[in-house]
């Protein structure tokens, strides 16, 4: 173990700017990646729980009602919906928890914004006979209340956070701390491509199946590669694993939808990109990228109708990619989202998370001026159950 | 010589320990700072920490969380505790002054910003408990280039290699973070502290500083006879909030370490 070995950056973003407490850690932590991603015993254990455990792979679905109402692109649908638990989450999920057994850790902690991080980490922990403890924003708390069950009858422990804003967060703050004070015994099992190194690429890496399998999936059913992919990005686990396979090919071109909230100018949203006066660079949790802001570098409070959205920093190679221009980032209203989320499920039978119908929303706009030649790709990072009582409660009169 | 490593030479040449005291700028009031730090100079603080409140203090714990979203809620800033720390230095207070605070405040600002200005207003050391050794070059070296003094920390989590690295590229004084946590008052020291303490001395002459979990004049008394230094921070908050009379209540507190740290 050295000092001077910085964790490798995404051009000027990532790093590792957390208490020392933490540092042996990671470094423990980045040394047992690096040989479990190179053991072909682990790799087999992963595909084999991906496999026979998770459903994986999962299926890409044309959109053919929905490509048809918008007269444009042919639309296809990676259903990440139809994993295990709901959502991609547990892609990443089962290699950490995988990973932190073989490190010898006994205990898990994990924050979560939506719930679907943590239902797929209480999952995992049930799975290998892990102590699983969930932290969870109170506001979260409430707007998920079905994953909070959820979670107990998995067995984890779940831990209401107050501090803050009370949503993702605060409870990663709380995660952390938790970490620092247990870091013996304890993995964090971080859900999205953000925190310090080695969190950004080991998530990624655990969620670049999303984009292989497209990628495979796409190249049967069309012989071709398509020409656009639509994600949506919060921290951009589920972004990051189904562009990351693609980058190298020129041809596709990939869009990050990050949560417009109420819009813009009105600073309620989670649009670490595209408001200049609040998104620029920073350090949040360990990591430096785009964070939303005040003048002063404290943290702004955000706000999206999706809860996994919600959350005001950018994973760093996301920052970069957007820096080199590889991958353009807009945002969409939680009512533009709002709208997608019924179209869908009224045309093609799919009702998505919240946080995939920003990706539906920007599909919408796009797909009328692309040419039916044309193939279109959204993410559906997860489904939508957790969020009809949300739904329910907006929509009724 | 920066101030800090004077007065811990000082300290050791009349075979005394130097108690370390944190407030937050901007706790429990706005402008309490002026008040606290001078009681606490005169009941035997040798160096003081200034906390800047940050939104998000991830290292710290319950009683540091709550001063510092009171002291964001009174509107204490990085501006406003530079004006502040120029404020105590016109009142003729010369003991040093560490500006304790998280990293993306002093980043926004601009490090050769951040240096010279906090230079100018009489700041000697630097501690951010998110900017560990391998992120730290930029800010170390702006601040060293004014005499001033990026104090690093070290963990039980520490292993042999990163003491050496850390002591290596240290000035000023070592910060011992007591146990595996965040900050805040415990009852007990840790069983493990001496060892820690032995295996970083074995790497180094500068001054070790104890810090996170001391709350009592006996916990005081045990570091001192073990490191350079004590530091005192949540118990010293939590007097503060708790006394009817804040300076009052720090400075009778202090005292009271100061007894165990000289006894």
């Amino acid at each position: 173990m050295t000092v001077r070995n910085p964790g490798p950056r995404y051009g000027p973003y990532g790093g590792m700017y957390v208490p020392e407490t933490l540092i042996p850690a990671l470094k423990e932590l980045e040394a047992a990646y690096e040989e479990a991603h190179q053991d072909p015993a682990f790799q087999a254990e992963l595909q084999d729980l991906l496999h026979r455990y998770a459903g994986r792979p999962t299926p890409l679905t044309p959109a053919r009602r929905l490509s048809q109402a918008l007269g444009g692109a042919r639309i296809y649908l990676k259903r990440e919906d139809l994993a295990h638990t709901g959502a991609h989450k547990i892609n990443n999920a089962l290699g950490q928890a995988l990973l932190a057994k073989r490190m010898g850790k006994t205990r898990i902690v994990a924050e979560t914004g939506a719930g679907q991080h943590g239902v797929a980490t209480a999952t995992a922990c049930a799975l290998l006979g892990l102590e699983c403890v969930i932290y969870m924003g109170a506001v979260d708390m409430e707007r998920q209340a079905l994953n909070v069950f959820r979670m107990r009858l998995l067995g984890a422990e779940v831990r209401a956070v107050d501090a803050g804003s009370r949503t993702l967060k605060d409870a990663i703050n709380e995660a952390i701390r938790d970490w620092v004070t247990n870091v013996r015994t304890t993995h964090y099992l971080l859900g999205s491509a953000l925190g310090p190194h080695p969190y950004p690429r080991m998530v990624r890496d655990f969620q670049r199946v999303i984009g292989e399998e497209t990628r495979r999936q796409i190249l049967e059913a069309k012989g071709r590669l398509p020409d656009l992919l639509i994600a949506c990005v919060g921290g951009g686990s589920n972004a990051i694993g189904f562009f990351h396979p693609f980058l190298e090919d020129e041809g596709v071109a990939m869009v990050g939808v990050e949560a417009g909230g109420l819009g813009i100018p009105s600073g309620k949203h989670a649009a670490r990109f595209a408001d200049p006066k609040r998104g620029r660079p920073g350090v949040l949790h360990g990591t430096y990228t785009y964070v939303l802001q005040d003048e002063h570098g404290n943290i702004l409070e955000t706000h999206s109708v999706s809860a996994g959205l919600d959350y005001p920093a950018v994973g760093p190679e996301h920052a970069w990619l957007r820096d080199i221009g590889r991958v353009e980032y807009t945002y969409v209203t939680d009512e533009e989202a709002l709208d997608a989320f019924q179209r869908l499920s009224r045309l093609e039978g799919i009702i998505p998370a919240l946080e995939s119908a920003h990706a539906v929303a920007e599909a919408i706009k796009r797909a009328p001026q692309m040419r039916p030649d044309q193939v279109l790709i959204i993410n559906l990072s997860g489904r939508g159950d957790k969020d009809v009582p949300t739904l329910a409660k907006r929509l009724s009169p | 010589m920066s101030r800090i490593a004077t007065v811990f030479h000082q300290l050791r040449a009349q075979g005394r320990k130097a108690l370390i005291p944190y407030i937050t700028l901007g706790f429990p009031e706005r402008e309490s700072a002026l008040e606290l730090v001078p009681a606490l100079v005169e009941a035997g603080a040798d160096l003081v920490e200034l906390g800047v409140p940050f939104s998000d203090p991830l290292a710290d714990g319950a009683t540091i969380q709550a001063a510092s979203q009171r002291a964001l809620a009174n509107g204490m800033t990085p501006d406003l505790a530079l004006e502040q720390i120029t404020q105590l230095r016109a009142r003729g207070l010369t003991v040093p002054f560490i500006w304790m605070g998280y990293y993306n405040p002093i980043l926004q600002m601009g490090l050769e910003v951040f240096a010279r200005r906090a230079a100018e207003a009489g700041v000697d050391g630097v501690i951010v408990p998110d900017l560990p050794p391998e992120e730290a070059d930029a800010l170390q070296q702006a601040l060293q280039v004014r005499g001033m003094d990026l104090i690093f920390l070290l963990a039980p989590t520490s292993d042999e290699e990163r003491i050496r690295e850390v002591t290596r590229r240290s000035t000023g004084f070592i910060y011992l973070v007591s146990v595996t946590g965040v900050t805040g008052a415990r009852e007990h020291l840790p069983p493990d502290l001496p060892d820690l303490v032995r295996r970083v001395r074995r790497h180094t002459d500068l001054p070790l500083a104890v810090g996170f979990g001391i709350s009592r004049p006996e916990h005081a008394a045990a570091v001192g006879r073990l490191a350079d230094g004590v530091i005192v921070g949540s118990a010293l908050l939590r007097a503060v909030a708790e006394a009817k009379d804040p300076v009052e209540g720090s400075r009778d507190f202090l005292k009271g370490l100061r007894q165990g740290l000289d006894a």
